[in-house]
């Protein structure tokens, strides 16, 4: 069947901002669909809040709605676009949610909407507990038994029943329903447990309610990626198995592809039971992921979930066999069969077929329980990673340890910092957390045999026989120390297991460059082979690298190399790796940016990166992908490989910026601001004198490695200080110290963090004693970002962004407007001149940001942070001011000039507001309380023409729903410390303003009511009950201001932050942002606020 | 040398265009020569081994991680691995299955097939897929790369050669099993109510337990077996197996398929089994450059025009433009267009190139087992 011919149009949703469980792969499958619908001449309508992505690119899309992804705002899109038809499968949960909502509420069929990919009713029998089994039943596959239950004895039970089906009594799983974000599930090992859980999911659930669920805690996991097409065809693309069993959430378990321990009778039995799935469920077309577990001991199957849509796992799958599955599957959707569709890799075979490989893919997550203190690091049913790395080798070895080192995380193969007796290893493995692996490895080097390590872990002994031999490696090359550089077949035996030159350094007690030297001087050198989806039975005309330590055939000179490089002019760009807090899409955004600007501009463009969720890891967007760790052992390979003009490092975040020195002292050419400049603006010392050269102002500082040194700083600087580890992400570890106490008991932590990040730096600054800065902290200081983008020559001002809450809240936690709301038109003026000279004396080539912070007490602007390099809010400004900023920055890299470009600054007419979006429903235990250390995993955009408007859209986007108060009244639940009571006065006039009933606890009671509001006194949570948490859980409240100071009524105030967000409750932990919502909701009281697409706001 | 997993002993892979490729030995220590061809099915690397099909032939696995599942008699395709050697990027160094009975380095030494692990197989693929099918041996004299390349050179080529004679049983047998299921799950297979004489040409065991999962009673006779013997036998159909080498060189099974088609009986015949057909039907047959060897290949049937995923193992093709007028086409390679499956236009008589019964491979095609007693049904009435 051809194209389809009665749709015209069709309206894409994406997935919104980046949160645990969905990441940048649905910007890789939502910009494979958007590309895909307007090559074949529809007119492509797309939606989404996230404006870090490239499906968000103005140039995308016919029209793009950055905007929330709620009923009423895509209804609103929906009236004024007039879509045919509507693709919910690319974005996500997100996406069928938001699609089952349109149909429900009558949207859809109001304007005549058809769903094309997956009906609802499909989407129902696919996310429908109950639904789902009856339809597994009626093809005959099994899924865990498991019942609903509404008391302890319904729940008591359903245990007994289903212990007399299994014959297994415990662990039973229990799972809490319609809880925010599906949070909550739990394990009973034994009878007690089981009462308290399910005592304690009863209260979790709204609507008291828990499943009670049959474990297969310890059976092997798998997962099949389906496709399926309009004609019935269906194949599958990859099979993937969990390194982690049943128990660890698939996004937080080390998955490999293909999958390993099945026999063939056993594979093709889940193949038959997967396509038979797809058909039941009834996705019409498109992918599926279908997950299985299987009992070790014999073989039984059962289905435990199917998502009838692209995921994370499809990502992975198309980035593991090089399928473009969400490509397909939008083609598929508009009437393709697979077998009309070319397979792009091999050109002239088709994409009906099963992608077969001869190579294998490792994922290892990526955790941030490091941010998140009080978080129970415990890997369970509901997932917790922040990102991921894949790896690509031709043996499980090779891609293994490629895996490791991808990781970033100061660890180069399997070595612990930390080496715990075996005992407490034994103890810790058992119970899976982030570090399991490693302390697995440690546990087998320490003599745990594998039988014992399966029946603590209950990971396959096909794998943990694999690691027990990678451990023996170790000790090998530990023992051969320094000797092992003159023994060319250890060597190479080595590099074949996939160990990194600096594993191989750290043991041999060796440098790195030995190593390499040594390879070099025995020949040792990696080949490049293709991804080519048929394990070379068609030529690969698509190059899609990856790197293996092969041996050769004698007639010929060396191993068989596919690079095939081509004498064109080329740059390498370096991605960014994986996702952590601190960094994400954003960097992936500006490294595609760089890479389009410079294929247009005729380069060839080679992309290396190890993050399977990226556009940047789409074969489809550089000319050229090596899909290789970012290590300087890597990079220099492929360089070696390619030979290109140079290396751009500014766009991929700290990643490639780690690699800038010492690729740079190993001969490799940087294009952009050179390595220097940077080390100016990191360097603390020399940031120093470059802010005194320029007669500017920076806070006081210094720098300690001990305690002493740190009071020493702080007492001479005057408290308030901010402390931190130096060349840190995200704010690691940054504290804000009012007191001596208080820098005791932190500045164990920064030294401790300063130590690992500067080990995971890779580059020359690896430093065991890495030092911490102690800074002057500016109380009541708005906060000021600025993105320039300079030629060495001339400079440009992107955009001059406000922040909402004050100097102290990491840059990427809060809120900020572009333009600027509140600072006089003069200060603007004064930043951006300050910026330019920042510019101008680093001799940047590309991009720089820069932070200010201007005290309200008017002590004058301060630069808080200068970084020559893409920052975080790229994206964002490029889509406000409608200049594609790292395209420009790549250009000047190479050699372009902004003269040339005609770049010119925009002051844009509408307001947009950048927000951020935090994972604390994931953690609990966690305080929400904002601070110097990012915890932020994603953002969202509210744009219009106010700025009030624009707030209120970028609150709505990030859950936060504003609420407006119509005939009946709501409540504010207002809670401050001493310093903001002053602040709360004109915010609850606002609010009663609005509507709103004020309730506060005594002391900010007493302010209001002296001020004359009239207001209700609530007891805080030790005065007796009820008390205000009480009524946060009646429902009473339906907004909460509460900011608090001190580490004793921090503590107190825990229960009503954490019960706010479990109700999914808006609350505003600063004044400064409680104030803008106020106003925000007036503004939404005021009148609705409409929809408007980028292409509107840019021309007119 | 290479990986542990590879084992230690020292030995070479030389093709007949002069490469050589150093790897580590394991199963049998006598040399061995064959065609090489390359299998990209990830799964099944048991019933490659010991699918007869192979007979003559090294076995290269695209798939880098073998051995994974050691070995286990319920997945053999025959009695015994008929290839004459197997190299792999990686054999295992554990197994691990709950339905392994043993490891595949022992498997293959115990019977005779020679191997070879850490090879760059890609590397091999690519030469393979470039340059066509070569002969080549593994041998574990690795001081003398030159002469094993003499000696790949003088091993005799496929064509023309009947190894169909090597591998068919001495005697006829009955087969009364039905398909692998996974324990526990209720046996479904219907009781048998036709009889189906099959010539074993180097039958694979799925064939018959798909057979006998369809309903079939099957008696298995060898491969000289004239087709008046057949014919005395009764039988409601008549089904030619797969088997290795050149289809050209088994004129005597070409001459029975012949009778047997005159007779009127319903025939179902498999890749050579389907090659036999086409010369009987008056058809050519032609070896491919480097065959299809591996699980994923779709194949359209062109009255659906539904696409099925496939297991194939054939160098030989029937040539498209020698059938007109005496079969009809039913099924196309969507890849390269070569003659997947026919039919005869009159006669109750069909056959497919690929492999039906899977194993390894997807179970998409098993319908046409159905077809054939659907055939036998009609015939009867």
């Amino acid at each position: 069947m051809p194209r389809r011919t009665d749709i015209r149009s069709v309206l894409l949703v994406g997935s919104g901002p980046i949160v645990i469980g969905q990441a940048c792969e649905f910007d890789y499958s939502g910009t494979q669909g958007v590309k895909a619908l307007r090559e074949e001449g529809f007119r492509v309508v797309l939606v989404n809040s996230n404006p870090a992505t490239i499906m968000t690119d103005p140039e995308l899309a016919d029209r793009t709605y950055v905007e929330p992804l709620t009923v009423d705002m895509v209804a609103k899109i929906i009236e004024r676009e007039r879509p045919d038809a509507l693709l919910p499968t690319l974005g996500g949960q997100t996406a069928l949610n938001l699609t089952i909502e349109l149909a429900k509420a009558g949207v859809l069929d109001e304007f005549g909407v058809r769903l094309i990919g997956a009906q609802v009713a499909a989407i129902e029998k696919a996310e429908d507990r109950d639904l789902f089994k009856q339809a597994m039943n009626n093809i005959g596959l099994e899924v865990p038994l498991s019942g609903y239950a509404h008391s302890l004895d319904e729940a008591r039970a359903i245990q007994v029943d289903m212990a007399a089906k299994t014959g297994t009594a415990y662990p039973v799983i229990l799972r809490p329903s319609f809880t925010l974000g599906g949070s909550g599930a739990a394990i009973a090992w034994n009878a007690e447990e089981f009462d308290a859980k399910v005592d304690w999911g009863l209260q979790q659930s709204p609507r008291h309610e828990v499943l009670v669920e049959q474990s297969v805690l310890g059976w092997k996991e798998y997962e099949l990626e389906v496709m399926r097409d309009g004609k019935d065809n269906a194949v599958v693309i990859c099979s993937i198995e969990n390194f982690d069993p049943m128990g660890v959430h698939t996004g937080d378990s080390i998955t490999i592809a293909p999958a390993m321990t099945l026999t063939d009778k056993e594979y093709q039995v889940m193949r038959d039971a997967a396509l038979a799935v797809i058909r039941e469920i009834g996705v019409e077309t498109g992918g599926s992921n279908i997950q299985f577990a299987i009992n070790p001991k014999n073989g039984e199957m059962v289905v435990i979930e199917m998502n009838p849509r692209v995921s994370r796992s499809s990502a992975l799958a198309s980035k593991a066999t090089g399928f473009p599955i969400a490509k397909i599957a939008t083609k598929l959707a508009v009437g393709y069969t697979l077998d009309e569709l070319p397979n792009d890799i091999t050109r002239e075979t088709k994409a009906c077929f099963e992608p077969t490989i001869d190579y294998v893919v490792t994922k290892i997550p990526r955790f941030a329980f490091e941010k998140f203190p009080g978080a129970d690091a415990t890997l369970g049913p509901q997932m917790k990673s922040v990102g991921e790395v894949m790896a690509i080798g031709r043996t499980f070895r090779e891609s293994f340890g490629k895996a490791l080192r991808s990781l970033e995380i100061g660890r180069w193969g399997l070595d612990l910092d930390r080496v715990p007796p075996l005992d407490e290893l034994e103890r810790v493995i058992h119970e899976p957390g982030p570090d399991r692996l490693w302390q697995l490895a440690e546990a087998l080097r320490q003599g745990l045999s594998i039988d014992d390590a399966f029946a603590l872990t209950a990971i396959d002994p096909w794998f943990l026989e694999h690691l027990q031999a990678l451990v023996r490696e170790d000790e090998a090359a530990r023992q051969d120390g320094r000797k092992l550089l003159d023994d060319p077949v250890s060597l190479l035996r080595r590099k074949r297991m996939g160990m990194s030159d600096r594993r191989l350094m750290k043991l041999a007690g060796v440098k790195e460059e030995d190593v390499r030297q040594a390879r070099l001087r025995h020949g040792i050198r990696p080949v490049q082979k293709r991804v080519d989806t048929c394990a070379a039975e068609f030529e690969a005309y698509t190059p899609y690298l990856y790197s293996s330590y092969e041996t050769g055939n004698e007639a010929e000179p060396a191993a068989e190399s596919e690079a095939r490089p081509t004498g064109k002019k080329k740059i390498v760009i370096l991605g960014g790796g994986p996702n952590r807090i601190g960094q994400g899409i954003e960097f992936d955004y500006c490294c595609v940016h760089a890479v389009m600007a410079l294929r247009e501009d005729g380069y060839e463009t080679i992309m290396v990166n190890c993050n399977p969720e990226t556009v940047s890891t789409d074969y489809d967007t550089a000319d050229r992908l090596y899909f290789e760790p970012l290590t300087r052992e890597d990079v220099l390979e492929i360089v070696d490989a390619e030979q290109p003009e140079g290396v751009i490092v500014q766009f991929g975040g700290q990643t490639p910026l780690r690699l800038a020195v010492p690729l740079q002292k190993a001969g490799v050419r940087l294009l952009g601001t050179s390595a220097d400049a940077i080390d100016r603006a990191e360097d603390r010392q020399r940031f120093g004198e470059l802010v005194a050269k320029l007669g500017l102002r920076a806070p006081a500082w210094g720098t300690a490695h001990g305690l002493d040194e740190a009071r020493a700083i702080a007492e001479r600087i005057g408290y308030p200080v901010m402390v931190r580890p130096s060349y840190v992400l995200g704010g690691r570890a940054m504290e804000i110290v009012y007191d001596a106490a208080g820098l005791e008991t932190l500045v164990g932590r920064a030294l401790e963090a300063a130590r690992r990040e500067s080990l995971a730096s890779g580059g020359g600054k690896g430093d065991e004693s890495a030092p911490i800065l102690v800074d002057q902290f500016l109380d009541d200081a708005i906060e000021v970002d600025a993105d320039v983008v300079a030629d060495g020559h001339d400079v440009v001002i992107g955009g001059v962004m406000e922040h909402i809450e004050e100097a102290g809240i990491h840059s990427g936690d809060s809120a900020c407007a572009l333009p600027p709301f509140s600072l006089p038109a003069a200060t603007v003026e004064a930043i951006k001149e300050q910026a330019r000279a920042l510019a101008r004396e680093l001799d940047v080539r590309g991009l720089m940001n820069v932070q200010f912070a201007v005290p309200r007490d008017g002590r004058g602007i301060f630069i808080l942070e200068v970084n020559p390099r893409a920052s975080r809010t790229v994206p964002f400004v490029s889509k406000v001011i409608g200049v594609p900023l790292a395209k420009i920055a790549a250009r000047i890299a190479a050699g372009k000039t902004l003269r040339e470009m005609a770049v010119r600054e925009v002051t844009p007419k509408h307001v947009a507001v950048k927000e951020a979006v935090f994972p604390f429903v994931k953690f609990g235990g966690v305080d929400v309380l904002l601070g110097p250390e990012m915890r932020s995993t994603g953002e969202v955009m509210g744009i219009d023409r106010d700025f009030e408007a624009a707030f209120a859209k970028s609150q709505l986007a990030a859950a936060m729903r504003l609420p407006v108060p119509t005939d009946t009244p709501l409540c504010a639940f207002i809670a401050v410390k001493d310093s903001d009571k002053q602040a709360a006065i004109p915010v609850a006039r606002t609010l009663i303003a609005q509507g709103f009933h004020i309730l506060a606890t005594e002391g900010t009671h007493a302010r209001l009511a002296g001020a004359g509001i009239p207001c209700e006194r609530v007891n805080k949570v030790h005065e007796g009950r009820p008390n205000c948490v009480d009524r946060i859980v009646d429902g009473d409240v339906h907004l909460v201001v509460n900011t608090t100071a001190g580490s004793v009524s921090v503590r107190d105030s825990f229960s009503i932050r954490r019960t706010t967000l479990m109700r999914g409750l808006p609350y505003y932990t600063t004044m400064s942002a409680a104030r803008t919502a106020a106003d925000a909701i007036a503004r939404l009281k005021s009148g609705a606020i409409a929809v408007r697409s980028l292409q509107e706001y840019q021309h007119g | 040398m290479a990986d542990r997993a590879g084992g230690t002993a020292p030995a070479l892979l030389a093709l007949e265009d002069g490469s050589v490729y150093r790897g580590a030995g394991f199963g049998a220590v006598a040399e061995r020569a064959g065609e090489l061809v390359f299998n990209t099915a990830i799964t099944g690397y048991q019933e490659i081994l010991t699918d007869p099909s192979y007979r003559g032939q090294i076995v290269l696995m695209t798939a880098p991680e073998i051995g994974n599942v050691g070995v286990n008699a319920e997945d053999f395709e025959s009695a015994r691995p008929f290839c004459a050697g197997f190299v792999v990027r990686s054999l295992s160094p554990r197994v691990s299955s709950w339905r392994a009975e043993g490891d595949l380095g022992g498997f293959v030494a115990e019977h005779g097939v020679a191997g070879i692990a850490g090879i760059d197989t890609r590397a091999v693929t690519r030469r393979l897929r470039i340059g066509g099918a070569q002969r080549a041996v593994i041998t574990r004299q690795v001081d003398d790369p030159s002469g094993a390349v003499e000696r790949a050179r003088k091993h005799p080529t496929l064509e023309g050669r009947d190894l169909v004679k090597e591998v068919t049983s001495a005697k006829p047998f009955e087969w009364d099993q039905g398909p692998w299921q996974t324990p526990g799950t209720k046996r479904n297979d219907p009781p048998a109510r036709h009889r189906v004489v099959a010539y074993d040409y180097g039958i694979k065991r799925g064939i018959l337990r798909r057979l006998r999962h369809a309903g079939c009673h099957v008696f298995v006779v060898p491969a000289q077996t004239p087709a008046k013997d057949v014919l005395a036998e009764k039988p409601d159909g008549v089904f030619l197996s797969n088997g290795p080498g050149d289809p050209a060189a088994v004129a005597y099974a070409v001459a029975a398929a012949a009778e047997l088609c005159a007779a009127g009986k319903p025939i179902f015949g498999i890749c050579l089994g389907h090659q036999i057909l086409g010369l009987a039907l008056g058809g050519k047959t032609y070896k491919l450059k480097f065959g299809h060897h591996g699980a994923n290949h779709p194949v359209m049937d062109l009255t659906t025009r539904k696409v099925e995923i496939t297991s194939q193992n054939h160098g030989f093709a029937v040539d498209v433009d020698s059938l007109v007028g005496k079969a009809v086409l039913t099924h196309i390679n969507v890849n390269d267009n070569t003659v997947e499956g026919m039919r005869h236009d009159r006669l109750p008589v069909f056959s497919v190139q690929y492999h039906p019964e899977a194993s390894p491979g997807p179970n998409d095609p098993a319908y046409l087992f159905a077809r054939f007693a659907k055939l036998m049904d009609e015939a009867k009435r």
